[in-house]
């Protein structure tokens, strides 16, 4: 079998969606276990698949509950695929929906849920410091400096890449307005009537230079799950199927060498992941319509827009600009759904959820024709991960 | 605010060596005053952090060496949001990435001294300044920067 006979390319699709109400950190009144069985539920309602006929889980960055427990919870009569991407943050989005199409792709098993619940109220918070005094290893050389939450880790890359390109505020802001303009027409959104402005943002505060409080994901409880099967399965359910053209994940050459020392420093991670994607989907970054892009950070988004081929660093402070980023007409609407700054923090895995809501027409900022829908999860983090979904038409 | 002989207030969580024994040279080293880093003794590359394995050669000859401590900034960053209870009311602080040209362009991390609202410059030449800590439980020394 060669090389490009090895393809994930349209054999699968997801078939179902689902999310429970999204809060703000803390205010979740079920349990994390909770979130993620009423998100499963709804995933295979919005299918129409009995939750019995789910065979598989795939999840990411150490999700708390274990696909074992949700088996025995649901009854499933038997469980025959249980993965973990590794990584922290929201690198595995993606990634874990590839691990699941390649399950099922290979055989495997038929129908695997990717899910994500976080409640953080009933667990540490992302951008607070964990308990404990003492600190060793690659912790060690950078908690004792306040180098500590995920902000910290990543302004220095970003920094460094707006130094190396000139790239200005204005960017990073244009990404912020970006998100907070969809989320108000998106009722799902936990800033949905809370518009942000260009003033707003620019007299907010500092949480780590470069970044202000905007330019910085939220923090929510929820749960969020897809359901993954055959590409013939989909086709005989009632959503429309949007099938997975690529996914790829990985980072560059070293990305992890400790103490911020990567080779390539001002990087989202992505310059060898992005054309392994581009090249199993058989897509060019002309032919997307529209992108999902993880906002950990908006620098983040910054760089993984650069390299994902949308436009040059250099080109940067030219594109990053409102009227570019806002459907239905601008150049390259992102985050439809408000995404991480603005609709929830659901790890990402909403991001996936509004990439598939555009392939059906369904999104609350619709992308007129959209048949060729991205996801980048987790810039900046590694191993990251990205993957493109598309209609009928452009399998 | 309350003198303090140090950047960031004592309560910072404080560094101990990997139990596994890999970074002990580099602690070792900051307590008698001196900054050393990994050298591979097979083929010569610099490396940093630590690692059991030399990137370049795969060779498990680790080796030790002191190094000037003189370098540039890489990057940095100044945080306002206190993230850690024991910056609560302290204000900014500046983290700099330095990269050491003497040392094959390794990069480490430190506070940069001096005005937390200073100017810093991409480039900027700076030097190591040894910060102990005599009165921690496990006594132990930071390296911070310096502009020169």
């Amino acid at each position: 079998m060669s090389a490009k006979d090895r393809t994930l390319r349209g054999k699968v699709a997801i078939a179902g969606i689902g999310e429970t109400r999204y809060y703000k950190h803390g205010q979740s009144p079920d349990s994390e276990f909770a979130l993620a069985l009423h998100a499963i539920l709804r995933a295979g309602a919005d299918a129409g698949i009995d939750p019995r006929q789910v065979d598989g889980f795939a999840s990411y960055s150490n999700d708390r509950n274990d696909p074992s427990r949700i088996a025995a919870a649901l009854g499933l009569p038997a469980l025959r695929f249980s993965n973990m991407q590794w990584g922290g943050g929201g690198g595995g989005g993606s990634a874990a929906v590839g691990n699941a199409a390649a399950a099922v792709a290979g055989g495997v098993a038929d129908c695997v849920v990717v899910f994500r619940a976080l409640a953080q109220g009933q667990f540490q918070r992302f951008g607070a410091a964990p308990p404990g005094s003492a600190v060793s290893g690659e912790a060690a050389l950078t908690f004792p400096y306040g180098l500590i939450s995920p902000a910290q880790r990543f302004a220095m890359r970003v920094m460094r890449f707006m130094h190396d390109y000139g790239i200005r505020e204005g960017a990073q802001r244009a990404i912020a307005l970006a998100s907070y303009h969809h989320a108000q027409a998106n009722p799902r959104a936990v800033m949905y009537g809370r518009p942000l402005t260009a003033e707003i943002y620019d007299t907010s505060r500092w949480i780590v230079e470069p970044f202000r409080l905007y330019d910085c994901c939220m923090e929510n409880d929820g749960a969020a799950a897809v359901i993954v099967v055959s590409a013939e399965r989909a086709r005989d359910l009632k959503p429309r199927p949007a099938y997975l053209l690529g996914v790829a994940q990985g980072s560059e050459h070293r990305n992890a060498a400790r103490s911020h020392n990567a080779p390539l420093y001002g990087t989202s991670s992505f310059t060898t992941v992005a054309p392994q994607l581009y090249d199993m989907a058989g897509v060019a970054p002309k032919d997307v319509q529209v992108v999902q892009s993880y906002e950990n950070f908006t620098g983040g988004v910054l760089m993984s827009l650069v390299e994902h081929g949308f436009f040059t660093a250099e080109e940067a402070n030219d594109f990053l600009v409102v009227d570019n980023l806002v459907a239905p007409k601008g150049r390259l609407p992102l985050n439809t759904s408000g995404g991480n700054l603005a609709e929830c923090y659901m790890h990402g895995l909403e991001l996936v959820i509004e990439a598939v809501r555009q392939i059906r027409g369904e999104s609350t900022n619709q992308v007129a024709d959209a048949e060729v829908s991205m996801v980048i999860s987790g810039p900046m983090v590694t191993p990251v991960s990205s993957l493109i979904l598309g209609g009928e038409a452009a399998l | 605010m309350a003198t303090t002989p140090y950047y960031l207030p004592a309560a910072m969580p404080a560094p101990v060596p990997e139990a596994d024994g890999l970074d002990k040279p580099y602690w070792d080293g900051t307590r008698r005053g001196e900054l050393v880093v990994q050298r591979c003794g097979k083929c010569r590359a610099w490396q940093w952090g630590p690692e059991w394995i030399c990137h370049a050669c795969l060779s498990f000859e680790m080796g030790w060496e002191r190094v000037e401590g003189r370098g540039v900034i890489y990057s940095w960053e100044r945080a306002w949001h206190p993230v850690h209870p024991a910056l609560k009311e302290h204000g900014p602080y500046i983290v700099a990435l330095v990269e050491l040209p003497e040392a094959g362009g390794i990069r480490m991390l430190g506070n940069l001294l001096g005005d937390p609202r200073q100017l810093v410059r991409i480039g900027a030449p700076v030097e190591a300044v040894f910060e102990p800590h005599d009165d921690a439980k496990v006594p132990f020394t930071l390296v911070h920067w310096k502009p020169i």
